[in-house]
């Protein structure tokens, strides 16, 4: 695969053979394994791995909790307590699972930064991309309905506050929320049809892994250079790649421990660290929380949600030249979904020929600017929306929509890029190099 | 990459912890030591049956625990009651039971698999969950740190509001209308008196008005084992029980992680060292 010339599975026995002539299963499965990797993969490409752990593991303790859990808003509460008092290790599930839903957004934040900074999104992997946005979209959905689930305080008032966001879409806005809330305001159908896609999404997100490492694995592999692996002969692919098993598995395997120990720390002593205390009061609904915060890994766009108000004059133009349609706060809710748009659309708005952020000596600045943005966003997420938040929030915004609007496309143009080793084997043998001969003149620039 | 994101993370914390600009109340929260706070820490099972008495003395006059079964006290790594003594306690409760008298109901004694009555009283919050619904530690600046060395602080937040009841402050005492409730230093969620805010919008003093009566005094209850019954001591026993009902599979939970981390730590050794020696002759190290 990958277009990567390398040894293909052939059937020995007769056995095989007949198997392989019906259905190349096992041609498939030793093809996927054993595709020829880049051997320059550094530390931040063991994260694809985490993530489908992480999958496997919200699905398997999902289901063992589905079937204590009763969907029902008076019964919801007492029977996630029911989990965690009375079924056997029901209280072990039930913490993986909501810590594994931390672990899995930052896996994903950690992928997707690694994405952008080694220029992984560009051609030819942008279906990569665009497939791996769709099953960010849908992690958050997920997610999000996920935290209903127990019908705690948070659960019911943030709910409440997420669907009125499509409340505010002009003229079927109030359509719109009804349908999705299956009432006018959230409720037992709200619950029930949560409760439904919570547990169906899930499996189209392993479809959507799959159809993500197939376009991967049509492209290769990207790697830290950026340049591609040498396809004129299987010898020269040889000496670029090595193939994923054993190489790659020991080693995403090494790193998915180590993560894992620091995992199983923060189930095992501080499980509730992550959480919100109000979301151990059954829902009411009748009394509003103070402050409404989403999960940690919604801030960012949450900030960017409530970054946009009505004296700010960038929606106030707007809203004069759309004859007041787009107002304050529908222009928020264009700007939330906006800012994962904008990153989706990153492989067409980088002008860049250079892929590999490490040879971009001013796209290093811009990027790291970035991920400090994301820090801040995420911060201010959480804060009250008044002075000096909402200031932060605004700027914060800004930069992040101007990131891939402007800078990147600009970068391409403005910004000379430093020359990238001629192969993958020249940058691998500059780490490690070959007996007999000094350390190979190729520098690395720091990162 | 990792270490100049760290880098970065650490700078920003440092650059952004300015003043805070919006006035809150404060509450005081103090940090009391409890046995079962840190990886290794465990309930101490004297302090939860003297927390049990407490509560069955005085907070349960108003308060419900519906959600925690009278079997539990018995159980490991809670309060431990004898089996004997677990029974009888029981039956020291009436509870209604919808089954009976052709389901028209009627009150009967409880048996263990009974959970505890809801609250007597409409207004008193259900105090099973309580020592987790509550945070005592905050912040700063919204980053989480203090919860992160601290602990959540739900049993320090109950602990300081049981004894966290003070005189009414100067400045309350000057308001038009005298303030609904208890001065208490320990809530912040209350009602707060105008003549108690300065020019700038900051609260002068510390907590505000709740509307329980101070429980405890002090010498309410009498122990058994003969451990001390000031107000403190007292508070701190219900606190600790209050986290047992919430968290009742603390210790499990704690084993749990502990052996967890141990495996995942020798995984993760042996698997360095496999990934190390099969990458040697790649690397050009053997």
């Amino acid at each position: 695969m990958g277009g990567i010339p390398h040894d293909h599975y052939e059937p020995k026995s007769s056995g095989e053979k007949w198997l392989h002539s019906r259905l190349p299963i096992v041609g498939l499965l030793y093809d996927t394994l054993m595709i020829p990797t880049p051997k320059n993969l550094n530390w931040m490409w063991i994260w694809g791995i985490v993530l489908v752990f992480t999958l496997v593991l919200q699905i398997a303790t999902g289901i063992v909790l589905v079937m204590h859990y009763v969907p029902h808003v008076d019964m919801a509460f007492a029977s996630v307590e029911h989990i965690m008092r009375d079924v056997n290790g029901g209280h072990m599930i039930r913490y993986f699972h909501m810590n594994g839903a931390s672990l899995f957004f930052v896996a994903v934040y950690a992928h997707m930064f690694r994405s952008l900074y080694y220029g992984s999104y560009k051609a030819p992997r942008e279906v990569t991309w665009i497939v791996g946005m769709l099953m960010y979209l849908l992690m958050m959905g997920t997610a999000f309905m996920g935290y209903v689930l127990p019908w705690g305080q948070m659960s019911f008032h943030g709910t409440a506050v997420i669907t009125g966001l499509f409340g505010a879409i002009p003229f079927v806005g109030e359509s719109i929320q009804t349908w999705l809330l299956g009432a006018s305001a959230v409720g037992q159908p709200a619950l029930n049809r949560f409760f439904s896609l919570h547990y169906l999404l899930p499996f189209v997100l392993l479809g959507l892994t799959i159809v993500h490492v197939w376009a991967f694995h049509t492209t290769g592999n990207n790697n830290p250079t950026g340049v591609e692996v040498r396809r004129t002969s299987k010898e020269e692919a040889a000496k670029d790649t090595l193939p994923f098993w054993p190489y790659f598995v020991i080693k995403d395997l090494f790193a998915l421990a180590v993560i894992l120990v620091v995992f199983v720390a923060i189930v095992g002593f501080m499980p509730n660290y992550l959480g919100h205390p109000d979301n151990y009061i059954p829902a009411n609904p009748l009394a509003t929380p103070s402050h409404i915060v989403p999960e940690w890994y919604f801030l960012p766009f949450y900030a960017i949600l409530r970054a946009f108000t009505a004296d700010v004059w960038l929606v106030q133009i707007v809203q004069f030249l759309s004859f007041g349609i787009i107002d304050a706060k529908f222009f928020g809710v264009l700007a939330m979904f906006g800012a994962i748009a904008v990153m989706a659309l990153a492989p067409w708005l980088d002008t860049s020929s250079v892929r590999s952020g490490r040879y971009r000596p001013t796209f290093k600045w811009w990027f790291w600017l970035l991920v400090i943005d994301f820090i801040v966003l995420m911060w201010v997420g959480a804060r009250p929306a008044e002075f000096p938040y909402d200031w932060i929030s605004l700027v914060a915004s800004a930069y992040w929509f101007a990131y891939f609007l402007v800078i990147l496309p600009l970068l391409g143009v403005l910004e000379k890029p430093n020359t990238p080793p001629a192969t993958i084997e020249d940058d691998f043998n500059a780490h490690y190099a070959p007996k007999g001969e000094g350390k190979a003149p190729i520098a690395e620039p720091a990162e | 990459m990792f270490r100049k994101f760290t880098l970065t993370a650490v700078a920003l914390l440092a650059l952004f912890s300015g003043p805070a600009t919006a006035a809150e109340v404060e509450a005081e929260i103090h940090d009391y030591d409890f046995s079962f706070e840190g990886p290794f820490g465990s309930y101490d099972q004297m302090q939860l049956q003297r927390g049990l008495q407490v509560y069955t003395e005085i907070c349960s006059a108003c308060h419900g625990m519906e959600l925690v079964a009278f079997r539990t006290l018995a159980d490991d790594g809670g309060p431990g009651l004898p089996e004997d003594q677990m029974r009888a306690y029981a039956e020291f409760y009436e509870i209604f039971d919808q089954s009976l008298f052709d389901g028209e109901g009627d009150f009967r004694l409880a048996t263990p698999a009974d959970k505890f009555p809801s609250s007597n009283v409409a207004t008193a919050p259900d105090l099973s969950l309580m020592a987790k619904a509550r945070a005592g530690f905050h912040g700063p600046y919204g980053t989480g740190i203090s919860q992160f060395v601290n602990g959540m602080g739900g049993a320090e937040y109950i602990a300081s509001l049981l004894s966290g009841y003070r005189d009414e402050p100067e400045c309350a005492l000057e308001a038009e209308q005298p303030m609904d409730g208890y001065y208490n230093i320990a809530f912040a969620a209350g009602g707060y008196p105008e003549t108690c805010i300065d020019d700038h919008g900051h609260y002068t003093v510390p907590g505000s008005w709740i509307s329980m009566a101070p429980p405890l005094y002090g010498d309410d209850v009498e122990f058994a084992d003969g451990h001390s019954t000031d107000l403190e001591h007292v508070a701190q026993d219900v606190a600790a029980f209050l986290m047992w009902t919430a968290e009742p599979k603390l210790m499990a939970r704690k084993q749990a992680g502990l052996t967890g981390f141990l495996f995942l730590t020798v995984l993760s050794v042996l698997l360095y060292l496999t990934n190390k020696r099969l990458w040697a002759p790649h690397k050009h190290k053997d």
